[in-house]
């Protein structure tokens, strides 16, 4: 098996781990439940390595035709530069997730069959390269991790966060095949769903406003684009923590893709400026909200949900820019914020996938994932704790990690976007600036409360004071994660050259030129960001620290009771001092709960004191409510309801009047038929 | 040849900012106190209490872990790398290339969380208000640093700090009403990144009112002795880099001829001792405004950065 055995070698491989990864679902439904997972992470190994030789062998082949699927059109397969980039992520999160539920103790087991056919439903739907296949992988993703948030389904929050979720689902499955169907060309006689044949009639007017706004509404909902973000958090709460990190890391990036397919790809080049505006808007609203909500939810896995939201944000604002560069015929600033984009997919996929199994490792070993019942990780899960501060500072967006990598890179192209022209246009990057920095330092804080409230400090329970590392499976899972992220933070140049021959595609221009193996720059042969050399700095910067240290001051140290300005030892019976003295998850919001959270958030707080003599304790009572589900999801559910209430008079008809209203349905259906004749 | 001699430029730039940086401290307590009708401490006042804090063992809490031990070095690493980066005496030191501004905000940053996190390690009440304070601080200044560096890099056409200073030394841009609305939000921002009255009160104390300070109140011997000259090392990059970009005028070139380096040296004290006379007689001026007072504080520096990004694509129709 040589590299360059056919073209199509690396496509076929790779449908056929899809096709392996389906079959392996009934050998987890057969009881096989860790041979399935082995499997799972082997053949997601394997879809790794030939996703890398498609991308170092480089070109596009011919679609490979299956025939399953439609009669007479079967379903066709293709793998190109995006494609290939996406589904990268996807077989890395892939295996990490499976390696780390190897380590479940059995405790997934009900749903472990979904898995491999949520990997395999999830890769199908990148490699598909006709409108049929496409929509078929997406609605099986959406189906099987439906199936898998209801994991633990005996708890009634999980119901109701798997109802909302399969109602999001619905929504987006309800736009998407529209907008499908709205692409494909019709012609007399044969309708070819293929791609090929899509690219060929890009839609134009009506048609392509309407495509839009479907594929926004159907792709959007599933990535967490604002405001149909509300499903994320409580169904990555409920859901087991390699099946979020999957959910997160991975399937929302596969929203992410059908946007680019659809919107880059198959609606071509000649669509007008403002196209990229709604994506900039949503996407900055969206990284607010979402960081903003990070600093205030108590459980850590909606914590990493709501940075989601806020990172899917910040590559909408990436990719509405690239849209709008590329239709201003300025290549370079599309490739720009295109390759930032896609940096930050990357970025963000492996460090969010990363906090999510170390989420999952804290459940396992601490029981919570409640931040108000963590705390002091670190001295009982010390592989954990490193882990998750590496994922940290990627959330954070230090340099030199890749967090830090791909923000510059987006910044950079924000703060080139007013080439674009048009002072309203300029005016609204401005206020997509403000917002970006402003979701990028929230983002920072939310990084420090989860760490320093989740895994320092001191226990907050018993059970937390007794926790357990778990297992190796999952510790070198994280590890690799650990692993991929530091090397994607120093090394960017690389990713954007994996990322090449998708920026040619989408956009015309790669970044060759502007970025080497140790420098990303924004326009050829300016100075950029050098993360080597940055990291190079900072180390030669901390060698020199440590060095004079050591050779001027007095080593050791010496341990002692906390000093906390004199405030005496804890008394016996509290061994780790008392729990309400640490400054907990919701004490650490608290400033920016005020600050930003009245406004946007229409947080308050109420202090029940009680009356004198009274001896029960004072309570806080902190609310507060995403406009998203007060201004939009409410008054829809309203509306369903009041709808509902109108048609549940049709059950009590009487015979009569149900004839008739049958008799009148039917003759509305044949004069529509009668009508669409006539056009 | 050149080469070398900004190399050397460089590690004299490094040289003097570590030195210059508690003489700042020391410039600033003295000027203080004679405001106040005191004598006030020697000038190197700050060097012989670095020198006592290295002497002494530290002390750890019993439940402090290694990031508690490690992160003063690296908080201190991170902001020694930034002051590497913002041209003093010369621009077109060696590290020039590397010398993007929205590198040099995510190194100080990075100094920032190291200690939050460490703020939170002990599990005492004080680092965790510090640290929950510190953090929202950022939340608003970095925005507002962000749409400076969104003017200067419309103006220049780079973020890169060497690139930015030295269009601005040509003084081919004239005087912009961008620029002085920038510097107006800059020195906000610094005042705030640098926990100076009226936001925080880095003499203070009184535990209800300390910020920072509550932050590293568990630090102690030489740990403690790295925070300090990291503050002071931080206060002197923040006034170093408002010199380089606003009065840029007197810098000499790392790879020109040495004695300039000296007239550059001249410029940067002369430049810092007028900041420093001004920081002085602001802080004697005015006092501590409560902490939630501090957002809008900041909101001043976020709406000047704005009308200065929109000053220059409605003036000069910037396409």
């Amino acid at each position: 098996m040589s590299p360059d055995a056919s073209p199509g070698f690396w496509l076929t491989g790779l449908a056929i781990v899809a096709g392996v990864l389906f079959v392996l679902g009934l050998l987890a439904a057969a009881g096989r439940v860790r041979a399935a997972y082995w499997a799972t992470l082997a053949v997601c190994a394997a879809g790794a390595v030939l996703d890398l030789g498609f991308l170092a062998a480089g070109h596009a082949g011919p679609p490979l035709s299956v025939p399953i699927g439609l009669p007479g059109a079967g379903i066709q397969l293709a793998l190109d530069g995006i494609s290939a980039f996406f589904l990268l992520l996807l077989m890395l999160i892939g295996a990490a997730a499976a390696a780390t539920a190897l380590d479940d103790h059995g405790h997934y087991n009900s749903t472990a069959a979904l898995l491999p056919v949520f990997i395999g439903a999830m890769t199908l739907s990148l490699l598909a390269a006709d409108a049929f296949s496409l929509v078929l992988g997406f609605e099986a993703m959406s189906l099987a991790s439906f199936g898998l948030v209801l994991t633990n389904h005996t708890d009634p929050p999980v119901r109701s966060a798997a109802l909302l979720y399969l109602g999001m689902a619905a929504l987006g499955a309800a736009c998407l095949i529209p907008a499908m169907a709205l692409l494909v060309h019709l012609e007399p006689g044969a309708v070819d769903l293929s791609f090929a044949a899509i690219r060929e009639h890009p839609p134009q007017g009506w048609r392509a406003i309407a495509i839009l706004v479907l594929v926004l509404i159907g792709a959007g909902s599933k990535a967490g684009l604002a405001p149909l973000h509300v499903w994320l958090p409580p169904a990555h709460a409920a859901a087991p923590s390699h099946v979020s990190a999957l959910m997160s890391g991975a399937m929302t990036k596969v929203a992410l893709y059908v946007i680019v397919r659809m919107l880059f790809d198959l609606c071509g080049p000649a669509q007008p400026i403002w196209w990229g505006v709604p994506l900039m808007a949503l996407g900055a609203m969206g990284a607010v909200l979402g960081a903003l909500r990070a600093n205030i939810e108590g459980d850590i896995t909606a914590v990493r949900a709501c940075s989601t939201v806020e990172n899917i944000g910040l590559i909408a604002v990436g990719l509405g820019l690239a849209l709008a560069a590329r239709s201003a015929d300025l290549p370079a600033l599309a490739a720009l914020a295109m390759g930032g984009a896609l940096l930050h997919v990357m970025a963000h996929g492996l460090f969010k996938s990363l906090l999510f199994l170390g989420a999952g490792a804290a459940l396992h070993g601490a029981g919570t994932r409640a931040l108000e019942r963590l705390g002091g990780l670190i001295h009982r899960m010390p592989v954990t704790t490193g882990c998750m501060l590496v994922g940290a500072a990627c959330l954070a967006a230090l340099p030199p990690t890749s967090g830090f990598a791909s923000e510059w890179t987006l910044f950079q192209a924000v703060l080139a976007g007013p080439r674009i022209g048009g002072v309203a246009l300029q005016t609204l990057i401005c206020v997509v600036a403000l917002l970006m920095a402003l979701a990028a330092a929230l983002a920072a804080a939310a990084a420090v409360r989860l760490i320093g409230v989740g895994f320092l400090g001191r226990p907050r329970t018993p059970r937390t004071a007794a926790a357990h590392e778990v297992g190796y499976a999952a510790q070198l899972a994280m590890l690799a994660m650990a692993l991929l992220c530091l090397l994607a933070g120093l090394f960017p140049g690389a990713v954007l050259a994996a990322a090449a021959a998708g920026l040619k595609q989408t956009v015309g221009l790669t970044m060759a030129g502007r970025s080497s193996l140790l420098l990303v720059t924004p326009q050829a042969g300016s100075p950029g960001y050098a993360a080597p050399a940055i990291a190079a700095l900072l180390g030669l910067a901390l060698a020199g620290v440590v060095w004079v240290v050591r050779r001027r001051a007095t080593g050791g140290s010496r341990r002692g009771p906390a000093w906390d300005c004199g405030f005496g030892p804890p008394p016996a019976w509290l061994p780790f001092g008392d729990p309400i003295t640490q400054y907990g998850g919701a004490s650490f919001g608290q400033p920016l709960r005020r600050a930003l959270g009245v406004a946007l958030l229409g947080a308050f707080e109420l202090v029940d004191m009680p009356e004198p003599g009274q001896t029960r304790a004072a309570r806080l009572i902190v609310r507060s409510k995403d406009p998203a589900s007060a201004l939009l999801f409410k008054p829809v559910a309203r509306w369903r309801d009041a709808l509902s209430g109108y048609a549940d008079h049709l059950q009590f008809l009487t015979i009569r009047r149900t004839l008739s209203v049958i008799f009148g349905v039917v003759v509305l259906f044949l004069l529509a038929v009668v009508l669409l004749e006539q056009l | 040849m050149s080469t070398i001699i900004a190399l050397i430029a460089q590690l004299l730039h490094i040289a003097l900012m570590l030195a210059a940086a508690p003489l700042l401290i020391g410039l600033i307590r003295r000027i203080k106190a004679r405001l106040l009708g005191r004598a006030g401490p020697s000038l190197i006042q700050p060097f012989r209490d670095l020198q006592r804090l290295l002497r002494k063992q530290p002390v750890l809490a019993d439940n402090a872990s290694w990031l508690f031990a490690a992160a003063p070095a690296v908080s201190f690493a991170a902001t020694l790398a930034a002051a590497a980066l913002i041209p003093s005496f010369a621009l077109g030191m060696t590290t020039a290339p590397l010398a993007d501004m929205i590198v040099i905000a995510g190194l100080l940053t990075l100094s920032r969380v190291v200690l939050a996190l460490a703020g939170m390690d002990i599990g005492t009440a004080f680092g965790g208000i510090g640290a929950s304070r510190e953090m929202t601080f950022a939340v608003f200044a970095e925005p507002a640093l962000l749409l400076v560096i969104f003017t200067l890099a419309l103006l220049a056409g780079s973020t890169n700090l060497d690139v930015i200073a030295t269009v601005l030394r040509e003084g081919t841009l004239g005087l912009r009403v961008s620029l002085g609305l920038s510097m107006v939000a800059v020195i906000t921002i610094a005042i705030v990144e640098n926990g100076r009255i009226p936001v925080d009160n880095p003499a203070t104390h009184l535990e209800l009112t300390m910020v920072h300070e509550a932050m590293v109140l568990e630090y102690s011997g030489r740990h403690l002795a790295l925070i300090e000259w990291g503050v002071a090392l931080r206060l002197l990059l923040w006034l170093t880099l408002i010199c380089t970009i606003f009065v840029p005028f007197g810098s000499g070139q790392a790879s020109g001829f040495p004695p300039y380096w000296i007239t550059g040296a001249l410029a940067w004290a002369a430049k810092l001792g007028v900041l420093a006379i001004a920081l002085a007689v602001f802080e004697s001026s005015i006092a501590k405004m409560r902490v939630f007072r501090v957002p809008e504080f900041l909101g001043i520096a976020l709406l000047l950065g704005v009308l200065a990004v929109i000053f220059l694509f409605v003036s000069q129709g910037f396409t």
